[in-house]
């Protein structure tokens, strides 16, 4: 995968991914290539969609992104500024303010022994924010934001259900004020019902707040309803990028083909209709991957170059990107 | 004759909190071949429903407290469980959300397989493990003959769910029972299980009891559909008609909630406000009114009846009463008018 820039109407992109890279090192001296080589521009108030299976790295990509994890190689830049490879406490108070993270399970990213209002006035305690006697004023107004009731600031996490818990972690991630968001998989955790509440929530926000947001998911159909443009994460590499329309209606590469075949529709005629396509087997190992494609062995239409070459990173139509050989 | 017929089951947990009324009157009927599909959010008694009709609440703190459960006419609910055994796992199979708490951890595969035939059937060394290969091939598992050796932790995911359902067919049941058979799967993968108990269902005309949470795999699967809300049934009818002619405000809320499939549409999710009541005090009336755009008075006063709409199609809602024909919206479906259910009055 090339690093140059995939986007051409992002024109001066608020975030910048370029080949970046994330290997956790195993016992035996083996490598997990967790995130290998991504590149992706995101412009400002911006909401890019970042779908894939479970292990296919799009969950370290954010934590790279926001800093958590350490960069292996390559390079995130936000609003030019090149981010360090590995964040020390200065960083943070520094790019964690404005690169922040909401996360996936609302359960387990509340702390049991913190009030609401500690939870969601720490960030700016840490970065020195709010004034000691504005806290009650700023917590109410953030709890109010996400539509929870002021007196809620007393209780604690495990008062709440699943749906009014992550809001508690939208309205914790919002109280810094951040520029851009990593989403990881906000909604998943939550009941139907419960997830429309939520993405409307963070739609809402967004607009009124100018956020960017990048929005990882495995639900295709939500992740093309919140975003732009959408990329889709195959072990590691991106495999496509393109306006989420596009990728979703008419998906290019073979692994988003079956991905979007797989993906359960609920309309039953449309799922009559549908063709059996999706990909055989299941997700290979990122441990020292081999070179080539990495979805070669599930591919329909593989060929013989597939296997022994790495894909090309193409424009296929006007900010459509694909890494296929079919292409070539 | 229906293969399985549920009436009015009722089932409760005893907590520290109080009484928990997880299902309160699900009665659903299944014909042989066919597949239903139970639908509804966490909390909702989907599972608890099916657990009961296989024998499997743990007692205490959970008690059956009514109902009946028929199958191929006969009463299964309550029965000692000498007999129970003798219909669990041989006619009706059963494969769970999770396979990895759901197999033994320190039996191979194959050991699993031929206890299933060993206890029903009378299978054993050799011919068990032959049993058991055979069946890993049937449901998809690569190197079947020296797969059958291998340990759980040794399989991924889906292959698991493979064994489960190997485990679950073993026996040539009339009904298999899934519960969330693919929720901890990948798409691709859950794409190809689904795919795979279709096939099975094919072969040997066996029926289907689906429980699910995604609106996506009940139109993949289902021939018909209950809907489940707070421990009630509150709409039954063809996978067609839940669909395109939604009767019950919860149904219809649950697919406004979701991103419309169709590129030209740009409509805004609807969400359904608030949440699911408390169990320990199920309200008085209807169950969802609090969450109802339509709601009425008498849905607070009185429990509303299912309703029948047409012969396979009811809704448990009071806008299908004459009185509430003015508040009711037009995607609402209402179908030809049928007689109130008897004891019904507004």
């Amino acid at each position: 995968m090339t690093s140059a820039a995939n986007s051409p109407n992002v024109e001066r992109p608020i975030l910048e991914l370029k080949a970046l890279q994330k290997h956790f090192r195993l016992p035996g001296g083996r490598m997990l290539h967790a995130v290998d080589g991504v590149s992706l521009s995101v412009g400002e108030r911006e909401v890019v969609g970042l779908v894939g299976e479970s292990g296919c790295g799009k969950s370290t990509l954010g934590k790279t992104v926001v800093g958590l994890l350490d960069k292996t190689a390559g390079e995130v830049h936000y609003r030019g500024q090149r981010l360090p490879a590995l964040y020390g406490a200065e960083d943070f108070r520094k790019y964690a303010r404005k690169v922040h993270m909401i996360f996936q399970d609302p359960y387990s990213s509340l702390d049991p022994r913190m009030t609401v209002r500690e939870i969601i006035a720490e960030g700016p305690r840490i970065h020195g924010l709010w004034s000691r006697d504005e806290v009650s004023e700023r917590v109410a107004f953030c709890l109010e934001r996400v539509g929870l009731a002021r007196d809620y600031m007393s209780r604690y996490a495990h008062e709440f259900s699943g749906g009014q818990r992550q809001r508690i972690g939208i309205a914790r991630a919002l109280a810094i004020e951040p520029e851009i968001v990593v989403c990881d998989e906000p909604i998943s955790a939550l009941d139907v019902s419960v997830q429309a509440q939520v993405v409307n929530l963070l739609g809402q926000l967004s607009d009124t707040l100018g956020l960017t947001l990048l929005f990882i998911a495995h639900d295709l159909s939500m992740v093309r309803y919140v975003s732009r443009r959408m990329a889709v994460m195959y072990l590691g590499q991106l495999v496509e990028l393109g306006p989420s329309n596009d990728v979703y209606f008419r998906p290019q590469h073979p692994y988003t083909q079956s991905l979007i075949a797989s993906n359960p529709e609920p309309d039953p005629q449309r799922a009559r209709q549908r063709l059996p396509l999706a990909a055989r087997g299941e997700i290979s190992s990122p441990v020292d991957p081999k070179s080539g494609c990495r979805f070669v062995g599930r591919c329909p239409h593989a060929l013989p170059v597939c296997s022994t070459r790495d894909p090309e990173w193409r424009e296929i139509a006007p900010g459509h990107f694909v890494a296929c050989h079919l292409f070539n | 004759m229906s293969l399985l017929t549920v009436e009015d089951l009722r089932v409760e947990f005893d907590t520290y909190g109080g009484i928990v009324k997880a299902v309160r009157g699900v009665g659903f009927s299944l014909e042989p071949g066919k597949s239903l599909a139970i639908v509804g959010e966490s909390g909702c008694g989907k599972s608890v429903s099916v657990q009961a009709l296989m024998g499997l609440i743990p007692t205490p703190p959970g008690r059956i407290t009514g109902g009946s459960v028929r199958f191929q006419g006969k009463e299964i609910l309550g029965l000692p469980l000498r007999e129970a055994n003798l219909i669990r796992g041989k006619e009706i199979g059963m494969i769970f959300q999770d396979p990895m708490s759901s197999l033994n951890p320190t039996m191979t595969v194959g050991k699993q397989i031929g206890e299933t035939l060993r206890y029903h059937e009378g299978v054993t060394g050799d011919a068990a493990r032959k049993a058991a290969i055979e069946l890993l091939e049937r449901v998809g598992i690569p190197e079947a003959s020296s797969r059958v050796d291998a340990f759980p932790f040794q399989f991924s995911g889906g292959m698991r769910q493979r064994v489960m359902i190997a485990m679950a067919i073993a026996c040539r049941p009339s009904l298999l029972i899934a519960d969330e058979p693919t929720t901890a799967l990948d798409v691709t993968v859950q794409a190809q299980i689904l795919e795979l108990i279709a096939e099975l269902q094919r072969e040997t005309q066996m029926s289907l009891i689906l429980i699910t949470h995604d609106l996506g795999v009940v139109a993949r699967v289902a021939d018909d559909v209950a809907v489940m809300y707070a421990g009630q049934i509150v709409e039954t009818a063809s996978v067609d008609d839940i669909f395109y002619r939604p009767a019950h405000p919860y149904t219809l809320g649950l697919q406004a909630a979701r991103p419309p499939a169709d590129e030209q549409l740009r409509r805004k999710l609807e969400p359904i406000l608030g949440s699911p009541p408390d169990l320990f005090r199920p309200p008085a009336g209807c169950a969802y009114r609090a969450r109802c755009p339509w709601a009425m008075r008498v849905c607070e006063a009185q429990d509303p009846p299912l309703w029948p709409l047409e012969p396979q199609h009811s809704s448990r809602c009071w806008l299908h009463h004459e009185y509430g024909s003015e508040r009711r919206p037009e995607r609402l479906h209402h179908g030809a008018s049928m007689p109130a259910p008897g004891a019904a009055q507004a």
